[in-house]
């Protein structure tokens, strides 16, 4: 079975030829792209290491079939520095300490993207956890995780107001 | 997993067609089916992808005051539709209340009403389970269920449905919308899912090829608006399953219930309206002896299928939370976190 896909991945344009329905975004992009940033926990949705933007929304990539997505826009761990320069996420983790072995960090980090681009939990710690509840840590540094996520969100939503003032 | 054909259907008709074969069924994002597939429960030799079918992803006014909401709507998406979540508060609540932002962002209505059981032994191949082969036996009716059903369930299996958007749809008398071999029929929300009786392997009313296209709420349901909430107990504070919620609306006029509406997850096969409970509150005043007598209405036919005998104390006390809650007013927000009893929102 040949099944033509064609993916943007972090800006890029991947043309892919699948030899098998049953692949998910999570197996293309670690086992065919090379793209091992996005980590395989759980595989079955429960653990949110999988997490990648699809047409800029966080999804699970685990219980996502790459044939049913053809066409999307994809955005990994990968995609999000720009050079040297990390994303204002990536940095607020360092700052805070939201890792620890790091398993969890590049889903922590992407869902991360995704709440502040959601809108919805502002600078409110507990909408925070609860809008990052579908990321396990089990090195338990939520504490951590969850002051990065309202610093970056603070730094996001103050750089925006800046452009547009 | 085991292998299958990959279709994706133009329009309709296409996809009923290719879904009527044997072995057959539609994809929608596949959150809870490529799961099931993953552990082998679910074997589909074809899979129908609907999520590209034109006009399926729409919310929409309909001139009789209902809202229609189409099957490909995410449920992120229908749950901060601002609109939608002023009308139909408990509706966006529940939606909030379940699975994580990532499975919010990518489930659709349309799949959430045909979302299977999380029976631990309908999900685990080696166990007897009628659902999954009719007749081998239900290894949950001796074994581990506290959290199995209370209400509604039979010898042959006391599974409990897991949604927890179903709840206060099945209130506020939603409509399903279906197109199947014979055309376009329609079906109110409570008739959908079925109890185990003698057949607990036919899950839904849906005949093979049938495609859940929309789903309505009749425009009364936007007069519960102002005193509507879903309280929902879990194991942990977020992203877990019902171990039993609530979903109720009232309508209060000059300190009386004029109308009473309440549903039950996590106490049996199906979303449990209870009718008598409604009843009970009609012309009621909003007082604690009025949720008291409803709840025990309520609850007036549970029975333990196992170690769960808890769960009928437990669904009685979060149905006079959650008649309080409704009736001290919704609240303007969505509480950090939906549907907690426990939550830190002022008069929660």
């Amino acid at each position: 079975m040949n099944l033509p896909i064609s993916l943007t991945i972090n800006g890029v344009r991947r043309d892919i030829a699948l030899d098998d329905p049953r692949v998910t975004l999570l197996d293309l992009l670690r086992e065919r792209l090379d793209l091992t940033g996005t980590k395989k926990g759980c595989d079955r949705g429960q653990c949110g290491a999988c997490t990648i933007l699809v047409d800029g929304r966080r999804i699970n990539s685990c219980l996502a079939l790459a044939v049913s997505h053809d066409g999307a826009e994809i955005t990994t761990i990968e995609g999000i520095a720009r050079g040297d320069q990390l994303h204002p996420v990536q940095a607020a983790f360092i700052a805070h300490d939201g890792f620890q072995c790091g398993f969890c960090t590049p889903g922590q980090i992407i869902s991360a993207i995704g709440l502040i681009e959601e809108g919805q939990a502002g600078d409110d710690p507990e909408r925070v956890r609860e809008g990052m509840s579908g990321n396990l840590c089990r090195c338990g540094a939520y504490q951590g995780i969850t002051e990065a996520v309202l610093e970056a969100q603070a730094d996001i939503t103050a750089s925006k107001q800046r452009r547009s003032a | 997993m085991m292998n299958f054909d990959y279709i994706r259907p133009a329009s309709v008709s296409e996809a009923i067609a290719a879904a009527s074969e044997q072995g057959a069924t539609y994809l929608a994002s596949g959150t809870n089916l490529l799961d099931l597939m993953k552990g082998g429960i679910s074997r589909p030799s074809r899979l129908v992808d609907v999520t590209r079918l034109p006009g399926l992803d729409r919310i929409e006014r309909l001139a009789d005051g209902s809202l229609r909401i189409g099957a490909l709507v995410r449920n992120a998406d229908l749950a901060h539709d601002a609109e939608f979540a002023r009308s139909y508060p408990a509706v966006a609540e529940a939606l909030l209340s379940g699975a994580s932002a990532q499975l919010r962002n990518a489930a659709t209505v349309g799949g959430n009403l045909m979302q299977r059981t999380r029976c631990a032994y309908f999900y685990d191949a080696a166990s007897a389970c009628n659902r999954r082969w009719p007749g081998a036996g239900c290894d949950a009716r001796h074994g581990e269920n506290r959290l199995h059903a209370v209400l509604g369930w039979s010898e042959g299996c006391i599974a409990t449905h897991p949604s927890d958007f179903c709840v206060p749809l099945v209130a506020l008398d939603a409509v399903v919308e279906i197109e199947g071999r014979s055309g376009r029929r329609e079906l109110p929300l409570e008739a959908l899912h079925r109890l185990p009786g003698d057949t607990p392997e036919r899950e839904t009313a849906l005949e093979p090829g049938d495609l859940i296209v929309a789903l309505r709420l009749p425009a009364e349901a936007q007069g519960f608006a102002a005193h509507a909430r879903y309280i929902k107990v879990r194991e942990r504070t977020s992203y877990a399953f019902a171990v039993v919620s609530a979903a109720t609306g009232l309508r209060i006029e000059d300190g009386k219930i004029r109308e009473a509406r309440l549903a039950l997850g996590g106490v049996a096969a199906k979303p449990w309206r209870a009718r008598e409970a409604e009843q009970v509150l009609a012309g009621a005043a909003p007082d604690i002896a009025a949720y008291r007598e409803a709840a025990r209405a309520a609850l007036a036919e549970a029975k333990p299928s196992g170690d769960n005998a808890f769960k009928i104390e437990l669904a009685q006390r979060i149905v006079v939370r959650a008649l309080a809650l409704a009736a001290a007013g919704t609240p303007d927000r969505i509480a950090a976190l939906p549907g907690s009893p426990f939550s830190s929102v002022t008069g929660a």
